[in-house]
């Protein structure tokens, strides 16, 4: 027993452990910018997670068709609004117009009042209200269906107390009907995979080339680099063109396994996507340089990968509804190249969007792009101090 | 990559002035002035952290002066670092050549970045020139320390450059292959009239040089050929062979006419500027035994003194 007392105060307390210690803590010190990172994560999380994250979104952007303008109409319409799930943000409304809204992601819901709904819902007919949602959000949609299926027994229940008696009973007097968009039997995998492409790129996109020239930095060969006679913008398209290459396998490897493994339909255009991809590819390598460009050591430029990848993976509406998050979160989302990138190729995969819809979110993507490249291209420097 | 330029006409390789350079508002470089003629083996010499290597990056471009200027092969050394660049090669005190790829692949990769033509035969030839043969295939990371520095010499010649900055290119290289070093540098001034500047610690290196500049707290002290610099000092020089005792050592540099002592293995150096004096009190001291005789002064004496001079240098 005394023995093995002497061996763990020997062996935590000696000096070898001490001396290691100490060294850790004045490593851990010295890097202001680690410790400010570490100090800010906490924040960052919680604000992030706090505030941003909705699970359960209200307020949801919200067209009708309303096929007949009457009390009724009017009443269920009021009825949606006071759920507070839905915001009714378009009205008189062709079934397209409506149709191309949902295509935008400016719409999550559609509901279209039949043609005679008064004159069947007196009759005891029990009219049709049918509900579209986008279910390539099902996060976002799950509660306001059920929201709006709650409504239905209330909604007419003062109206018909006194002068219409009979559309009291069970069952409710009108019959809803939910239609889930562009994933009808509600597959996981249909929200998952198409956004995980674009996750997967921004991860390894920024971090590759937000190390190619920190590496050089730290190793030293940056001396022999820069004492040649080569522009900057040599050394970095030269950094960036061979990732190109490596994101386009990353994305054909996840395309196979969406096609073949997940059974993910192909709505739209390959080519479309493929297309589109290149500019949101050309980003991230781009923020890569940036940060590469602005950090002292690889650890540093991790780090600051880190904290680009984490917004943009909680902001994009790829893991959250995008449309529950307070104002200040969806624009960082907005500027985030990852969430037009998560809407573009779930449009295209599971909307069959065309070059119209997807034209949009890529002029988003490239001109944060842009922003980022003047950034890197100011900062880089062709001295070494 | 032979073409008439700007650099084969004018007489100094290097003509910079009044350089200032500061990091973190610690001053580096301070007023330094240079002037190297073209086609020499210039030595920088300066104790540890005087700012040999911080002139050599002010000069290729790597840093930028925070005041001062001048021209580098005639081009001016903030506007043109493009067309210097060009004309220099620049071999860093560390090893800055890619360890993940082969030695070959590093050849070629800077053949590639020169723009050089006949790519395939250059590397080769200097892979033989070099006796890189048998390494040529190991990837740079794995070389020994001084293979490493033969291979960033045999880099750093390839484009035929100018103009060479060499920062410590021999620390760690045995002493055959330092040998076939300097006669490479020397055959390169002489009959491509390549300028080269070379930083070392080593006398035996300093002495090969035409001239030198000896630097100290980021300024130039002297510079000027090895029998001007030993004649400028003044110094006088005894030597007390053999000679063990500490305590005479300790005796002779507490006098207030001996400028330094210096110890050579068994020998002791005594310098100062007053002979008559030093012969005085030197005979005062030691034993009728001690052997001790008038020495003429050498290079290494009046660098130890230069470095004494004012302190320390920078950390
Ligand atoms: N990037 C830097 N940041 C801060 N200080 C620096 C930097 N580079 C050099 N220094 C400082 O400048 C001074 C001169 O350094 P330099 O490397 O030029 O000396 P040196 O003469 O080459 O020394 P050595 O003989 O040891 O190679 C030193 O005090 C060093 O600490
Ligand atoms: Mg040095």
């Amino acid at each position: 027993m005394h023995k093995v007392k002497e061996w763990l105060l020997y062996h935590l307390l000696g000096s070898r452990l001490k001396a290691i210690l100490i060294k850790e803590f004045i490593q851990l010190t010295r890097d202001k910018v680690a410790i400010t990172m570490i100090m800010m994560l906490p924040l960052i999380q919680l604000a992030l997670f706090g505030y941003a994250i909705n699970m359960n979104p209200h307020s949801l952007p919200t067209a009708v068709v309303v096929g007949e303008e009457s009390v009724f109409s009017r009443e269920f319409i009021r009825g949606l609004q006071n759920t507070a799930y839905f915001d009714i943000k378009y009205q008189m409304l062709s079934i397209e117009e409506a149709d191309k809204l949902m295509e935008k992601n400016d719409a999550l819901f559609i509901i279209s009042i039949p043609f005679n709904f008064s004159k069947e819902l007196i009759r005891g007919q029990r009219p049709q209200i049918l509900i579209e949602a986008d279910a390539t959000e099902p996060v976002a949609i799950a509660n306001a269906v059920a929201a709006g299926q709650a409504l239905i027994p209330h909604v007419y229940q003062e109206m018909t107390k006194r002068s219409l008696p009979d559309l009291q009973y069970i069952p409710p007097p009108i019959d809803l009907v939910l239609h889930q968009k562009y994933n009808p039997e509600n597959i996981t995998q249909y929200n998952i995979v198409p956004g995980l492409m674009g996750v997967i790129l921004t991860m390894t996109m920024v971090m590759v080339t937000a190390l190619a020239i920190t590496r050089e930095r730290e190793r030293g060969t940056i001396e022999s680099l820069l004492a040649a006679p080569v522009h900057p913008w040599e050394v970095m398209i030269g950094k960036i063109l061979p990732y190109i290459a490596i994101g386009y396998i990353q994305l054909f490897v996840i395309l196979f396994a969406a096609h073949y493994l997940f059974h993910i339909p192909m709505m739209g255009s390959l080519w479309l996507l493929l297309i589109s991809s290149l500019p949101f590819i050309l980003s991230n390598l781009v923020v890569g340089i940036m940060f590469s460009s602005i950090s002292k050591s690889q650890l540093q430029a991790m780090q600051m990968t880190f904290y680009f990848f984490l917004p943009s993976l909680l902001l994009s509406g790829f893991m959250f509804p995008f449309s529950g998050m307070p104002l200040w979160a969806r624009v960082i989302g907005e500027i985030l190249p990852l969430t037009h990138y998560v809407r573009i190729v779930r449009g295209i995969m599971l909307k069959g969007n065309s070059w119209e819809i997807v034209m949009p979110e890529l002029g988003a993507i490239v001109l944060f792009g842009i922003t980022m490249l003047s950034i890197a291209v100011l900062r880089y420097r062709q001295t070494i101090d | 990559m032979i073409s008439h330029t700007k650099s084969d006409e004018v007489a100094y390789a290097i003509d910079v002035h009044d350089l200032n350079k500061s990091f973190s508002k610690k001053k580096i470089i301070s007023n330094l002035s240079l002037r190297v003629k073209r086609g020499q083996v210039f030595g920088l010499l300066g104790p540890n952290g005087s700012g040999k290597t911080t002139t050599m990056r002010l000069l290729c471009g790597l840093l930028k002066p925070d005041s001062g200027g001048g021209t580098c092969l005639g081009y001016d050394i903030e506007k043109e670092s493009l067309q210097i660049k060009q004309h220099i090669g620049y071999m860093p005190q560390n090893f800055s050549l890619y360890d993940d790829l082969t030695v070959a692949e590093n050849l070629y990769f800077v053949a590639r970045l020169y723009g050089l033509d006949n790519q395939k035969q250059i590397v080769q030839q200097t892979i033989l020139d070099t006796g890189l043969e048998n390494v040529a295939h190991k990837l740079a990371g794995e070389l020994s320390g001084g293979w490493k520095k033969r291979f960033s010499l045999a880099a750093v010649l390839m484009h035929k450059p100018k103009l060479l900055l060499l920062d410590e290119p021999t620390a760690g290289v045995d002493p055959k292959a330092r040998r076939n070093y300097w006669h490479i540098l020397h055959q390169l001034a002489q009959k491509e009239a390549v300028t080269i500047i070379v930083s070392t610690h080593y006398m035996d290196e300093a002495e090969r040089c035409y001239e030198m500049a000896y630097i100290k707290n980021g300024d130039v002290l002297v510079q000027g050929t090895i029998p001007q610099i030993i004649a400028d000092s003044k110094l006088i020089t005894f030597n007390l062979s053999p000679c063990d005792s500490d305590e005479l050592e300790t005796q002779l540099s507490r006098l207030r006419i001996v400028k330094q002592v210096a110890r050579f293995g068994n020998d002791l150096h005594v310098s100062g500027f007053d002979e008559q004096a030093l012969k005085h009190e030197i005979g005062s001291l030691v034993s009728s035994h001690q052997r001790w005789e008038k020495i003429p002064t050498s290079l290494e004496d009046v660098f130890i003194s230069l470095s004494n001079r004012q302190g320390s240098g920078h950390a």
